[in-house]
C-alpha cells in the first residue's frame, strides 16, 4: 500500500496547480475590454418561471438589437444568465454569484418583488446597480423612507396601479360598492388591494367584501358564489393571469355579470384562452401598454420575429429594462458599476419600448398607465393616464 | 331560502371539486395498500396525464374520449416505469428511503416536464359548449356540463375499479398481497407483477383526475400537481389509507368542506381547514373513518 501514499502527494500537487489555475484565471477576466457584462438573475424554474422566463426574453431582445447595432461605444454587451429558482434564498445566491464570480457591471431581475427585494442587500453591499423590470411594490427601492440608491426599477408602481383603477371604478363606471378578491400568496396582490381599498373609500365608494385565493388554485366556484351574494358594482382582482382566466371564467359561469376590474397581471393572452372572449366581456384591467399603440408596434413586431409569438407584458418590461441598461451604460462611458448608478439617476425622457420614462427620487421611473378593456377576444384601450406628480 | 340556495350551490361546488381528490386520492390509497409506500409524486403524474391529454386533444386532434383513453395508457405505463426504476430496487430498503426517493421522483417528474413543455400554463380548446343547467326553483342554482361529466367519470370509474378488484382473479392477487405480500408469494402469486399492475392502474386513474381537470379548468401547468397531491393525500388519510372506499368518501367530504369554508366562513381558512382535517384524522383516528383498529402482532 505504499503506492497509495505517493499517488496521494500527486493528486495534492495536481489539485493544487488546479486551484492556482483557477485564481490566475479570476484575474484576467475583467481586463477583457470588448464587452460589458450584464447579470440577469431570473427565475427560470420554479413556481414563477413563466414570469421570469419571458421577462428574459425581452431582455435578450433588448440587447440583441443593441450589439447588431454596434453595442455601446464600440463594445458588445453580453449577458450572463443566472437561475434563481423562483426562490428568495437563491436569487441572493445567484446576485452573489453573478457579482463575484462573473464580476457583472449591473443586474437585471429578478421579475417578482420579493425576490428583488431579497437580492438588493448583496447589490447594495457590492455596490452594483440593480434594474428591476416588472416588481413594482414600492418596497423594491425604498426602505424605511430611505430610497436604497443602488436599487432601480423600469416599470410603474402599485399605488399607481391601485389608483387609477379606484378611481376608473368610481368616476368612469359609476361604482358604490366592490369586492376585493386577492391573491394572498403575492405581495404584488395584496399591495394592490390595499390601495385600491384606501382609494375607492376614499371616493366615496364602499369595499363590502375582502376575500383571498392562492396561486396555483384551480377552483373559485366556492369563494365566487359567495362573492356572488354581496351584488357589488364591481369586482377587484389584481392577479396573474393564470389564476384571473379561470376567476373570470367561472364567476361568469355561476351567473355574475359585474364588471371585473384588474391590473397588469392580467395582461396576456392566455387570459383569453382560459376565460373564453364571451366571459371577459365586461372586465377592464390597468396595463404598461395596448399593443394597438402606434408608439409600441417596432417592439411587438421585433419580438414577434424573434419569437413567434406576442409578447406579454413581461416581456416588454424586460424589453424596457434592457433599453434603459443600455442608456445609463452608454451615459456613463464606463463598465464601473458606481458610475452606471449615477448615470442610471439621472434617466429623463427616455423612450424605451413601451412609452417615454424618467427617473424619479425614488427611482421609480415616471410612466404612463393604459387601461384597456375586453371586448368581444379584442381589448380596446379606454384611457392612457400619465401619473400624477 | 337564500342560505339554502348558497348551501345547495356549496355542495354542488365542493362535490364536484371532491371527485377529483377522490381519484387523485384512490391511487394514492391503492399504493399505499399494497406497498405501504406513500406515493409522493402521484400528484405529478397527474400532471403528465393531463398534459398527455392535452397534446392528445391539440397536436393530434382526437376526441375527449380517445385522449382520455391515450393517457390512461400512456400514464398507467408511466407510473409502472416509476416503479420499476425508482421504487423496485428498494423494496427491501428502509421506508424512509423508499419515500425520500417518491419525493425525489416528484421533483423529477416536475422539472423534466417543465423543462420539455415550459414553464408557461396551457389552454385546452373548448369542447363543451357552455352548457350549464340553472334550477331556478331553488334560487338559480347552477350546475354546468362539464361538473356533471367528472361526476359521471368518476363514478364509472369507481364501478370498474370495484369490479377489477374484487371480481378478477387480479384483484383477488391485489387484495392477497396488500394483506400479506410474503404469504400472498407463497401461494403461488407473483407480487412484483401485482404491485406493478397497481401502480398502472393507480396512475391510470389520476391520468383521468388530470385531463378532466385541464378540460374544466381549461389550464394546465408543470406544477399543478402539487396541492392536489397533497390534499388527495389527506383524502386517503381521511378515508382510511388503504382502504378504497375510504378515498371517494375522503375525497368527497375534503371538497365539501373545502367548498364550505370558503363560503361561509373564509376562503384564507380553506387550505388550513384541509390539513387540520389531517391533523385532527391522525391525532384521534390515525386509521381513518373506514379503517380497523388491528393490533400488532408480535
Amino acid at each position: 500500500m505504499n503506492f497509495s501514499k505517493q499517488s496521494l502527494k500527486l493528486a495534492s500537487v495536481f489539485i493544487g496547480t488546479m486551484l492556482m489555475g483557477g485564481v490566475l484565471a479570476g484575474c484576467g477576466s475583467q481586463s477583457d475590454s470588448n464587452e460589458i457584462k450584464v447579470g440577469a438573475n431570473f427565475e427560470m424554474t420554479g413556481n414563477v418561471a413563466n414570469y421570469g422566463s419571458a421577462t428574459l426574453d425581452g431582455l435578450k431582445l433588448a440587447i440583441d438589437e443593441i450589439n447588431d447595432a454596434g453595442g455601446v461605444d464600440g463594445k458588445k454587451i453580453t449577458l450572463v444568465t443566472a437561475d434563481n429558482k423562483s426562490e428568495a434564498s437563491e436569487a441572493v445566491n445567484a446576485a452573489t454569484k453573478l457579482i463575484s464570480d462573473d464580476k457583472v457591471s449591473v443586474l437585471v431581475g429578478p421579475a417578482v418583488t420579493a425576490n428583488v427585494i431579497a437580492e438588493s442587500q448583496v447589490a447594495t453591499d457590492n455596490k452594483v446597480p440593480i434594474i428591476a423590470p416588472d416588481a413594482t411594490s414600492p418596497d423594491v427601492t425604498v426602505e424605511n423612507g430611505k430610497v436604497k440608491p443602488f436599487v432601480f426599477r423600469s416599470c410603474f408602481i402599485d399605488p399607481q396601479q391601485g389608483t387609477v383603477m379606484a378611481k376608473f371604478a368610481s368616476e368612469n363606471l359609476k361604482a358604490k360598492t366592490a369586492v376585493i378578491y386577492v391573491d394572498n400568496s403575492t405581495d404584488y396582490s395584496k399591495s394592490l388591494g390595499k390601495v385600491f381599498k384606501e382609494k375607492f373609500e376614499a371616493a366615496g365608494g364602499k369595499v363590502v367584501m375582502e376575500e383571498a385565493f392562492l396561486a396555483k388554485d384551480q377552483d373559485f366556484k366556492a369563494t365566487l358564489t359567495k362573492i356572488k351574494t354581496a351584488n357589488a358594482d364591481v369586482i377587484f382582482v389584481p392577479a396573474y393571469y393564470e389564476e384571473v382566466g379561470k376567476i373570470v371564467k367561472q364567476a361568469r359561469e355561476l351567473g355574475i355579470t359585474s364588471p371585473i376590474l384588474g391590473t397588469d397581471g392580467w395582461d396576456d393572452s392566455k387570459v383569453t384562452d382560459i376565460a373564453g372572449a364571451d366571459a371577459l366581456n365586461n372586465t377592464y384591467f390597468s396595463t404598461h401598454y395596448s399593443d394597438k399603440d402606434e408608439s409600441v408596434k417596432p417592439f411587438v413586431e421585433a419580438f414577434q420575429k424573434k419569437y413567434g409569438h406576442m409578447p406579454n407584458v413581461f416581456a416588454a418590461l424586460g424589453y424596457d429594462a434592457g433599453k434603459m441598461l443600455a442608456d445609463a451604460i452608454k451615459r456613463a462611458g464606463s463598465a464601473d458599476p458606481e458610475k452606471i448608478q449615477k448615470a442610471l439617476e439621472e434617466t429623463k425622457d427616455l423612450k424605451v419600448g413601451t412609452g417615454t420614462i424618467t427617473m424619479d427620487k425614488n427611482h421609480n421611473p415616471i410612466k404612463q398607465a393604459v387601461i384597456l378593456e375586453n371586448k368581444n377576444g379584442d381589448r380596446v384601450m379606454v384611457a392612457k393616464i400619465m401619473p400624477e406628480e | 331560502m337564500e342560505v339554502l340556495h348558497q348551501v345547495l350551490q356549496q355542495l354542488i361546488n365542493g362535490i364536484s371539486l371532491g371527485s377529483i381528490y377522490a381519484l387523485i386520492a384512490l391511487g394514492y390509497t391503492m399504493i399505499y395498500g399494497i406497498i405501504k409506500l406513500i406515493n409522493f409524486a402521484h400528484g405529478d403524474i397527474y400532471m403528465v396525464g393531463a398534459y398527455i391529454g392535452f397534446f392528445a386533444i391539440t397536436q393530434v386532434h382526437l376526441p375527449i374520449v380517445p385522449s382520455l383513453l391515450i393517457s390512461l395508457v400512456v400514464t398507467g405505463a408511466l407510473g409502472m416505469l416509476v416503479e420499476r426504476l425508482a421504487y423496485k430496487p428498494l423494496r427491501h430498503a428502509p421506508r424512509i428511503s423508499v419515500l425520500i426517493t417518491a419525493i425525489g421522483v416528484s421533483f423529477f417528474l416536475e422539472y423534466t416536464t417543465m423543462y420539455f413543455v415550459s414553464p408557461t400554463p396551457r389552454t385546452f380548446p373548448a369542447m363543451f359548449g357552455d352548457v350549464a343547467v340553472t334550477i331556478d326553483s331553488l334560487g338559480g342554482i347552477v350546475i354546468n356540463g362539464q361538473q356533471m361529466l367528472i361526476l359521471g367519470i368518476t363514478a364509472v370509474l369507481m364501478v370498474i375499479l370495484t369490479y377489477i378488484v374484487q371480481r378478477t382473479k387480479t384483484g383477488k392477487a391485489m387484495r392477497a398481497a396488500s394483506f400479506d405480500t410474503e404469504t400472498a408469494e407463497l401461494m403461488g402469486i407473483n407480487s412484483d407483477r401485482i404491485i406493478s399492475i397497481t401502480f398502472g392502474i393507480g396512475s391510470a386513474l389520476a391520468a383521468v383526475a388530470g385531463v378532466l381537470v385541464g378540460i374544466y379548468y381549461n389550464s394546465i401547468d408543470p406544477l399543478m400537481g402539487i396541492m392536489p397531491g397533497l390534499k388527495a393525500f389527506v383524502a386517503a388519510v381521511l378515508g382510511g389509507i388503504g382502504i378504497l372506499p375510504g378515498a371517494v368518501v375522503g375525497g368527497l367530504i375534503l371538497g365539501v368542506v373545502e367548498a364550505f369554508v370558503s363560503g361561509f366562513i373564509s376562503s384564507t381558512f380553506r387550505d388550513a381547514a384541509a390539513f387540520a382535517i389531517l391533523i385532527l384524522v391522525l391525532l384521534v383516528r390515525p386509521t381513518g373513518i373506514f379503517g380497523k383498529n388491528t393490533k400488532e402482532k408480535v
